[in-house]
């Protein structure tokens, strides 16, 4: 049971991740392989205000998310717009050419060795119904559950983000109707490079800050995104809590699968997905008539 | 009917590119001529790579798999592992001779890509860039796992081994003396150049045909009769048996094998090299090489502080799909000096 | 009557295509016009030229002032365009296309609207909640005319909408274009293949041949002149 709690933890964190991807491949079409670079990148941003400028914790939490924010619509506006409607393989290529020039680029400005991150959540457990469960287990949950609980707000319930969802499925219409889609494409990228932030924040206590700390959690996010549908928002939460719950039990019950099979395991998990149900467990099957 | 100009063009482009090979290493220092074997054994791995995006439009960000796969059948044929002892590989005999391990490398991953590319038909643009990522990711990890297979962490060591040629004594060929970089050299651009002409006689006739087919438009292909299923898939088998070759190669030029050797970058690489040096284009793979194996030094002549040469080469590499998203042929192509045959849009 | 809109020597490509050579038009306050001709003689490049939805040239002037350039502000502007085809938003529901109908609009009568626009299509309130993909082509229309209502526009571009429909739906549409026409002052600009039922709602005409204007008259004289009929409408 308490392997249940910590894979909701981690699920939490896929399915932020997970969200990032969606919200950016149901606006833009992309999948943005830089998703977890730019997360990783977020985290360093948070440390280095704590660690070398003395911040405590949730002004820097905050003060990160607005720069995430930012700095996402800015990569939208400068590097993915003008590729935007060309051929996938050109925007794969600059997704990863952004992977690439961002990873470097953090070792770059803080160098690549590993550094331990503080928990803004208590070291503790406690017992909740018979079953012990860590403090920072339970605090992932809720940030990560409380951030995609505001952003579905936002989407469902007001005007910024009806002109967002409307933007996503139909721009062209959009526009007729005076939404400025560029605008909203661009605010898309930005929230989807908080929740990565988010993501990241959430991660670095247990896995550890390094320039490599992310990218296992993209494959996982991946997975969850896939699984749940990649342009089904709630498909993408609920495929994290799912990857996050199963591998934590899979790695546990299954003597085979050892922590070293659980990326493996993930892989796995895209590739039956895709070839069995592509569309995954929300999504709508795509139609190609010939 | 093929114009004159369409044939020869390519033919004298070939026979120039030849003689430069031929004579190349008296002009460059040993270590040069060992950087250019290695741009000939990622000609081959983008030739194929080329055949399967350029061609029939399928993004693949796993052909390092498919190189891996070659890598370690030429290691277990030569080197045999601790499991089967010094016998080779389902006791084939041990001490294969590097060269006859390149064909079987060849042939073993084309299948391994033949058989991807059947579940692989129900995917395409970015889903099975997705799925071959995934596949590329995941490598590494599960050559790590089946260490009984592959020697796990350590992986399989050849330096030193008779079965490779002018590792231990130079090797005669044709009356000249080869050291062993040299001997590489030419292995590596025999075999670049042979595989060419295979690619070229491929692409040229119906199977090119209906490739193009099925890049621009699946449905129009289907309607006028072209299998997409059969060239899809054998698509796939080429690219991947091409990249086979190449993951062979890589392996007798490294002397070893493990599961570093052939990481998620190497396949992120491949498809940069690919786009780079231009999609649909039989010199695009050559000049591709040269990116992919002479950027990284590049890139550290800017700066060498950590971290520094890959954001160079990540901006670079964003930067050429502004100002060249066709790659290196395109402009060419556009500056008049290629054929055009309408290679702009991949799906 | 003054021009609300005024076209003159529009050009339009499609790429290396020129759609239109050269378009000159006129809509007044409240009036309701027609644009007629065969298939191909750039009557929906015409509107999408005023939305700016196509790259064009020349001279439009909506109000007195220049059309600017780029959909949105076209919108903003005051003209609503409903695209051929509809253009609803099949995935969201009924009542959020209404409400993005309204997204230009900055003042707070817009619940006010929705009442005011349901009343001329009733339905609309018992089916508020579901997806607009669920519709009817014909009630996708009437969605489409009511969303366009909600920006409170000045000028209408209707592309075809009669097509797809059976033909009583597409009656019950120009009855409501017409009597939005007189309740709401709504100028209108009506593309449409069938030339008969546009003159029935239509006060002026103008008839497109390969991309510029051949013929324009009152629907009366469009209607009385035998030999345009035959020639230029097809009946």
């Amino acid at each position: 049971m308490q392997q249940v709690v910590s894979g909701l933890a981690s699920g939490g964190i896929y399915g932020s991740l997970a969200l990032a991807l969606v919200l950016i491949h149901r606006a833009t079409g992309v999948i943005n392989f830089a998703q977890g670079e730019m997360a990783t990148f977020s985290t360093y941003i948070a440390w280095s205000l704590t660690t070398n400028h003395g911040w405590s914790y949730w002004p820097a939490f905050v003060v990160t998310l607005v720069v995430s924010f930012l700095g996402g619509a800015a990569l939208h506006q400068s590097i993915i717009r003008p590729v935007e409607g060309g051929s996938v393989v050109r925007v794969v290529i600059v997704t990863i050419g952004l992977l690439l020039a961002l990873n470097g680029l953090i070792t770059w400005i803080w160098s690549g060795e590993v550094r331990a991150v503080e928990s803004p959540f208590p070291s503790d457990t406690m017992s909740i119904a018979g079953v012990t469960v860590s403090w920072q287990d339970i605090g992932t949950i809720i940030v990560s559950l409380s951030t995609v609980g505001l952003l579905w707000v936002l989407f469902q319930f007001t005007k910024l983000g009806l002109a967002m969802r409307a933007a996503a499925t139909n721009p062209a219409e959009a526009r007729l109707v005076g939404v400025r889609v560029t605008s909203m494409l661009a605010i898309g990228w930005g929230l989807a490079a908080l929740l990565g932030a988010v993501a990241g924040l959430l991660a670095a206590p247990s896995l550890f800050l390094d320039p490599t700390m992310m990218q296992a959690v993209l494959i996982y996010s991946f997975a969850a995104a896939v699984l749940g549908g990649i342009d089904s928002p709630v498909g993408a939460v609920v495929g994290g809590l799912i990857i996050g719950v199963g591998l934590n039990l899979l790695g546990t019950y299954v003597d085979f699968v050892g922590s070293d099979l659980r990326l493996p395991a993930a892989l796995l998990v895209i590739l039956v997905v895709l070839l069995v149900r592509p569309q995954g467990l929300f999504g709508k099957p795509e139609v190609k008539r010939v | 009917m093929r114009s004159a100009s369409r044939t020869i063009a390519p033919i004298a482009g070939f026979v120039a590119l030849t003689a430069v090979v031929l004579v190349l290493p008296a002009f460059v220092t040993d270590f040069r001529a060992q950087q250019f074997a290695y741009v000939g054994i990622y000609t081959i791995a983008l030739i194929g790579l080329n055949v399967l995006t350029g061609y029939t439009g399928q993004i693949s960000l796993g052909h390092g798999a498919f190189m891996a796969i070659g890598g370690y059948t030429t290691a277990l044929l030569m080197a045999g592992n601790a499991q089967f002892g010094q016998s080779g590989l389902l006791g084939i005999g041990g001490g294969m001779k590097d060269i006859w391990t390149i064909p079987i490398a060849g042939l073993v991953a084309g299948v391994a890509g033949f058989l991807f590319g059947l579940p692989a038909l129900r995917l395409s643009g970015l889903y099975l860039a997705l799925a071959t990522f995934a596949i590329a990711v995941a490598t590494p990890a599960v050559i790590k796992n089946f260490e009984e297979f592959t020697g796990g962490g350590s992986g399989i060591n050849l330096f030193g081994l008779p079965a490779l040629t002018a590792s231990i004594s130079p090797a005669h060929v044709a009356g000249f003396e080869l050291n062993f970089n040299n001997y590489l050299y030419y292995l590596a651009w025999a075999v670049a150049l042979g595989l060419y002409v295979v690619a070229w006689l491929l692409l040229r006739g119906r199977t090119g045909r209906a490739f193009r087919a099925v890049r621009d438009s699946e449905t129009a292909a289907v309607s006028s009769g072209v299998s997409l299923a059969r060239y899809k898939t054998l698509a796939f088998g080429v690219s991947a048996a091409y990249a086979g070759v190449a993951g062979s190669l890589f392996a007798i030029a490294t002397t070893f094998v493990n599961p570093d050797t052939f990481p998620i970058a190497l396949s992120i690489f491949l498809l940069v090299g690919v786009v780079v040096g231009g999609l649909g284009s039989l010199l695009g793979p050559i000049v591709g090489a040269v990116f992919i194996q002479f950027m990284p030094l590049w890139a550290q002549q800017v700066s060498k502080s950590p971290g520094a040469p890959a954001v160079v080469y990540g901006v670079v590499v964003i930067l050429l799909m502004f100002v060249l998203p066709t790659g290196a042929s395109g402009l060419l192509r556009r500056a008049g000096l290629l054929a055009s045959r309408g290679y702009d849009r991949v799906r | 009557m003054s021009s609300l809109l005024e076209l003159e020597g529009v050009q339009a490509h499609y790429g290396p295509v020129q759609a239109l050579r050269d378009v000159s038009l006129t809509v007044g306050e409240g009036e309701v016009v027609a644009v007629l001709g065969a298939n191909g003689a750039g009557k929906t490049t015409t509107l999408r030229a005023i939305s700016s939805t196509v790259k064009r040239s020349g001279e439009l002037r909506f109000a007195g002032k220049r059309l600017p350039a780029g959909p949105e502000a076209v919108a903003r502007a005051g003209i609503a365009h409903v695209p051929e085809g509809r253009g609803t938003f099949t995935e969201l529901s009924v009542l959020e296309n209404l409400r993005l109908g309204a997204y230009a609009r900055r003042d707070r009568e817009v619940k006010g609207d929705i009442a005011r626009v349901t009343g001329y299509f009733p339905w609309i309130e018992r089916r508020a909640g579901q997806s607009a993909g669920t519709l009817s082509g014909g009630e996708q229309q009437m969605l489409a005319l009511a969303r366009a209502l909600m920006a409170r526009p000045r000028l209408l571009l209707l592309d075809e909408p009669s097509l797809g429909l059976a033909p009583l739906v597409v009656r019950e549409i120009f009855r409501i274009v017409r009597e939005l026409n007189e309740q709401e002052g709504l100028a209108v600009l009506v593309v449409e293949q069938d030339a008969r039922l546009a003159l029935g709602a239509a006060a002026r005409a103008y008839v497109l041949e390969v991309g510029q204007v051949a013929v324009t008259g009152t629907s009366a004289e469009l209607r009385d002149n035998e030999s345009v009929r035959r020639s230029y409408l097809g009946y």
